[in-house]
């Protein structure tokens, strides 16, 4: 199971509302490389793991994962929470808007709802530990887009934090499938 | 009625999210290197500090885990009233 810890794992602090910024963030929270993606996956994969590094290590990246979705959440909702109907137009939010207010959804940066089919289980313990280190690699390129985009100090910091995150578990996640690999070539001989 | 975060207390959180960030890193990396004996060392130290500091915080602050894991310190049910993440 999992314990609630009242906290964020990193500071979240905005300069100002922007709900454009917050439009295109949002991409990390529901869309096709974000952190819900990601937690799905690793927690969904780590049942049909073979070696106790690998469950370990999944159970504890995809962990994480839900801690940075909800630095994400954090960052749309105080970049949001105060802006008006004005505002939101200008940052061409109003579809958004219609749907949800000032409400959260899983959603990538033009809208589309997530899905499953973002994410796969194999039960290939190769073919999944590979998917997982294209998927870092995949949302470390978003933040590095998003840094990009950022006109606001204070969020580009904490992308900057989410961004060296996906480069740790790329790193952890290539430590695993060269031991994975190890391990089904002792085990090919039955 | 919400309570407010004083200063005390967000420097407190802060140096939470700093020990915990010390022993999530060490936890990572013992999974996939699990004989390292300094890692090991340096995460038993990591876990103790971290467990100074979220007791030192429940008591100033209210509790920061549910579940029964901290405990309540008032009169009144304080997890609900302590300000959320996303409203600090």
């Amino acid at each position: 199971m999992w314990i609630y810890e009242k906290k964020l794992q990193y500071p979240v602090k905005v300069s100002g509302k922007n709900p454009r910024l917050a439009k295109w963030i949002i991409t990390q929270y529901g869309g096709p490389d974000g952190e819900l993606g990601a937690s799905l996956r690793y927690l969904n994969q780590r049942y049909t793991m073979p070696t106790e590094r690998t469950r370990a290590l999944l159970n504890d990246i995809g962990t994480e994962e839900l801690a940075h979705l909800e630095i994400v959440g954090t960052l749309v909702y105080k970049l949001t929470k105060d802006a008006t109907i004005e505002e939101i137009k200008a940052a061409e939010m109003a579809g958004h808007y219609a749907d949800h207010d000032r409400a959260l959804f899983y959603v990538d940066a033009t809208g589309n709802p997530w899905t499953a089919a973002y994410i796969q289980a194999k039960g290939d313990p190769i073919a999944d530990l590979v998917e997982d280190m294209a998927a870092e690699e995949k949302a470390r390129a978003t933040y590095n887009w998003l840094i990009n985009l950022s006109d606001d100090p204070c969020v580009t910091d904490v992308l900057r934090f989410l961004r060296e995150r996906e480069v740790v578990h790329f790193q952890r996640f290539g430590e695993a499938l060269n031991h994975v690999q190890e391990y089904m070539k002792e085990k090919k001989f039955f | 009625m919400a309570v407010d975060m004083t200063k005390e207390c967000m420097d407190l959180l802060r140096r939470i999210q700093e020990m915990e960030f010390v022993a999530l890193e060490l936890n990572l990396y013992l999974d996939t290197h699990p004989n390292d004996t300094r890692a090991l060392e340096d995460y038993n130290r990591a876990a103790k500090e971290l467990k100074e500091l979220r007791e030192r915080y429940d008591e100033l602050c209210g509790p920061i885990l549910s579940y029964g894991h901290s405990r309540n310190r008032g009169n009144t049910w304080l997890w609900a009233e302590t300000p959320w993440p996303w409203e600090m």
